[in-house]
């Protein structure tokens, strides 16, 4: 497929920790992904882009083995993830995490305890090991004096920052991000712009951000990918996708830093359900 | 701390539970312990159980020592035979000529199955429970020495032939109005 | 009309599909046994939110369904002259049906539909999910504490229950309606039979209890995770486990008493 022909080009970017390849997943009746095939590199952030619906955070479900592929292989540090046992699965998960859309704290515990919570899961550290580590990764997202109140009293960007502790509590080898950035404050975006930057260079860690926040995600992406159409429509450096010659590429990146103006393949969608309903 | 103080409450609720549970076992059904005892079964054939039920009690002189165990029909003589569970402490302590009757607490009340005991010679005894027969003592009030006959206790699984019927009301009533014309 | 018909069979096959899922969530439950270290600890938190956080309102029906029922049962055996047997009548109705039927009808709709509102939340915000991703099973960690919890909670409140109900009876008939004490409890304890009354009760409150706590969970488990789902979900829960309870209860009333 023409479709990445770009991958060929980043082989400077070292190998690859999870690498998806010719995935074809449906849900129901409605086809998710096509054949699709692209790598997340070690060490870097790679943003997944595109338009709202096309299954962004189901690729993340995908990579954490929470869903099958009907088809195809996704592997994670060279291991094949869908055929994994279940032990050897959760395994693999202490070595990821994932940054949900809402935080996903656990409501009936205070920041402290929630960034606990894996390392208590997880490690036999004793409770004055585990509390310099969640203060330091407290600390990290600058959070240390929220940590005695519950989520419930925090605010959206400050939910979004402990949860955040919570998912490097146990140093992961990925990050995965859903939509970190949808409904915050422009304060709050820069400061989790800032804080999965500086701990992707301090951690050593591989980040995947899956966003359509484009300027955003374009300021600290080393890889990006642009997903479509049931595919991958193109993937590049940023520089090399502002320059890249697909019409749809250029349309979602300058389409959506226009301002909110539907994108090419929604308003499809839109005219065949009206034509049909017609009928 | 706050974990601590769950865990009291959580104490207390088990601890109720629990006393609660004393509580209905002991106060509210105290039948229950004295009859979860062993037992033996006795069988007796009646011509007419009237409607004793199953877990009636039986007793004698008023003091329960046992419950009907089940009530079934003798498949040759299509009689009703109801099996008695009785406390093992009775165990060849009857005589085989012990009577069962069926009896009715109060007017209204629930049927119940009455035992007029004769107590079982010692020799029977012995013989019953297994141990050697020993006529050394040679007992000069014994019944069957009188008779000349060797009576058995009852044991578990014996049959008891001295029965009486439950009254039915019908026939009762029956007999009185046949007398009646009768004269 | 062949619509009809084929609205049947995919309704059908759903109900199939959903037992199947909510054994499914059983088994896993049950199979993957918390671990040791944190078990005990979360059972009793548990224990906490499901049984105790119960026990007051269970407490008080109690009392008032023991006193209403010495009241109503009284001015009928008054006619009969048969007073005496209002501590039987009592007992009896109370360990066999009330005791094990109310207090499944009130954990449903005290903890059961609680279960499934917080477990449905904790879905909608992605709080399984993110316990998946931590290699945490959320069938271990959430759905099967929450299950032992309720399974063990129900039947000492219906015992609870029972005892309060009985002390609430005893309160009315005797102190108040001049039933004779002694009698009131010595017959009372030459009719209920431990095995059979109290025992057959207790195991309708374990049935009822896995019946309770089951769809509850699976409910909040299986929910549409958002707002309107969760509500849904907490409805269907006192639904669907107040009608299951009343049908078991009738199949084992008919089991266990009819013989």
């Amino acid at each position: 497929m023409s479709q990445f022909v770009n991958v060929d080009v980043e082989s400077d970017l070292s190998q690859a920790i999870v690498e998806i390849k010719d995935v074809t997943f449906s849900r129901g009746e409605r086809t998710i992904y096509k054949n699709m095939s692209f790598s997340v590199p070690k060490g870097k952030i790679t943003a997944i882009m595109g338009p709202s619906g096309i299954g962004k955070t189901t690729m993340l479900r995908l990579i954490g083995g929470q869903l099958k592929p009907d088809n195809g292989d996704i592997l994670f540090e060279g291991q094949s993830i869908p055929r994994m046992s279940r032990k050897a699965l959760y395994d693999a998960r202490t070595k990821m995490s994932m940054l949900f859309q809402s935080g996903a704290l656990f409501t009936d515990m205070s920041v402290f305890d929630n960034v606990a919570f894996p390392l208590r899961e997880h490690t036999q550290l004793s409770e004055d090991l585990i509390r310099l580590v969640v203060l330091m990764k407290l600390q990290a997202v600058g959070l240390r004096g929220a940590k005695d109140l519950m989520p419930s009293e925090l605010s959206g960007g400050m939910a979004r920052r402990a949860a955040l502790a919570r998912a490097i509590a146990l140093d992961p080898e990925l990050i995965m991000y859903d939509e970190p950035f949808a409904g915050q404050d422009p304060i709050s975006m820069g400061v989790l712009v800032k804080l999965i930057k500086s701990l992707n260079e301090v951690l050593g860690l591989s980040s995947l951000i899956v966003t359509h926040d484009v300027n955003e995600v374009l300021s600290i992406a080393d890889h990006v990918v642009i997903i479509a159409e049931q595919g991958v429509i193109g993937s590049g450096t940023p520089e090399q996708m502002q320059q890249h010659d697909s019409a749809l590429v250029q349309q979602f990146l300058k389409g959506l830093s226009d301002g909110p103006v539907p994108f090419h393949y929604q308003a499809q969608n839109y005219q065949e359900e009206l034509l049909s309903g017609g009928q | 701390m706050n974990t601590r103080k769950i865990e009291i409450l959580v104490g207390l609720f088990v601890a109720l539970g629990v006393a609660a549970f004393a509580v209905l076992a002991l106060k509210v059904a105290n039948s229950g312990i004295s009859g979860s005892g062993e037992t033996y079964t006795l069988n007796a054939k009646f011509e007419n159980i009237g409607s004793l039920k199953t877990r009636a009690p039986i007793k004698v002189g008023g003091v329960v020592i046992g419950r009907v165990e089940g009530i079934s029909i003798h498949p040759q003589e299509f009689v009703p035979v109801v099996a008695m569970s009785i406390d093992a402490n009775y165990e060849c302590q009857f005589s085989d000529t012990t009577s069962v009757s069926i009896l009715t607490s109060g007017i209204l009340g629930e049927q119940y199955l009455g035992i007029s005991p004769v107590i079982a010679s010692d020799s029977a005894k012995n013989t019953c429970l297994g141990n050697e027969v020993t006529n050394t003592s040679s007992d000069v009030d014994d019944l069957d020495d009188l008779f000349g006959v060797q009576s058995k206790a009852l044991k578990d699984g014996d049959l008891v032939t001295d029965t009486k019927s439950a009254l039915v009301l019908e026939e009762l009533i029956g007999q009185f109005l046949f007398n009646q014309g009768s004269e | 009309m062949i619509d009809f018909f084929q609205s049947i069979g995919h309704k059908t096959l759903s109900r199939f599909a959903s037992l199947g899922r909510a054994t499914r969530m059983l088994i896993g439950a049950l199979v993957n046994v918390p671990n040791l270290r944190k078990g005990p600890a979360l059972l009793v938190r548990q224990l906490y939110m499901v049984g105790h956080q119960s026990l007051l309102i269970i407490m008080v029906s109690g009392l008032f369904i023991g006193m209403v029922l010495a009241l109503q049962g009284y001015t009928v055996l008054v006619g009969y002259g048969a007073e005496d047997s209002l501590g039987p009548l009592v007992a009896l109705s109370l360990l066999r049906e009330l005791g094990p039927v109310v207090t499944a009808l009130l954990f449903a709709g005290r903890a059961g539909s609680a279960l499934t509102a917080e477990i449905g939340l904790m879905k909608a915000t992605e709080q399984l999910s993110s316990l998946e991703m931590m290699a945490i099973d959320p069938l271990r960690r959430v759905v099967s504490p929450r299950f032992w919890a309720g399974f063990i909670s129900m039947p000492l409140l219906a015992l609870i229950f029972s005892a309060v109900a009985i002390l609430g009876a005893h309160l009315v008939g005797v102190d108040w309606l001049g039933v004779d004490s002694g009698s009131f409890w010595s017959i009372m304890q030459s009719q209920v039979s431990f095995e059979k009354d109290i025992l057959n009760g207790m195991i309708k409150s374990f049935v009822f209890a896995l019946i309770v706590t089951w769809i509850a969970l699976y409910k909040g488990y299986d929910c549409i995770p958002t707002s309107e789902g969760i509500s849904k979900a907490t409805t269907e829960t006192v639904v669907h486990s107040s009608l299951a309870v009343l049908g078991f209860d009738f199949l084992l009333t008919a089991v266990m008493f009819s013989g």
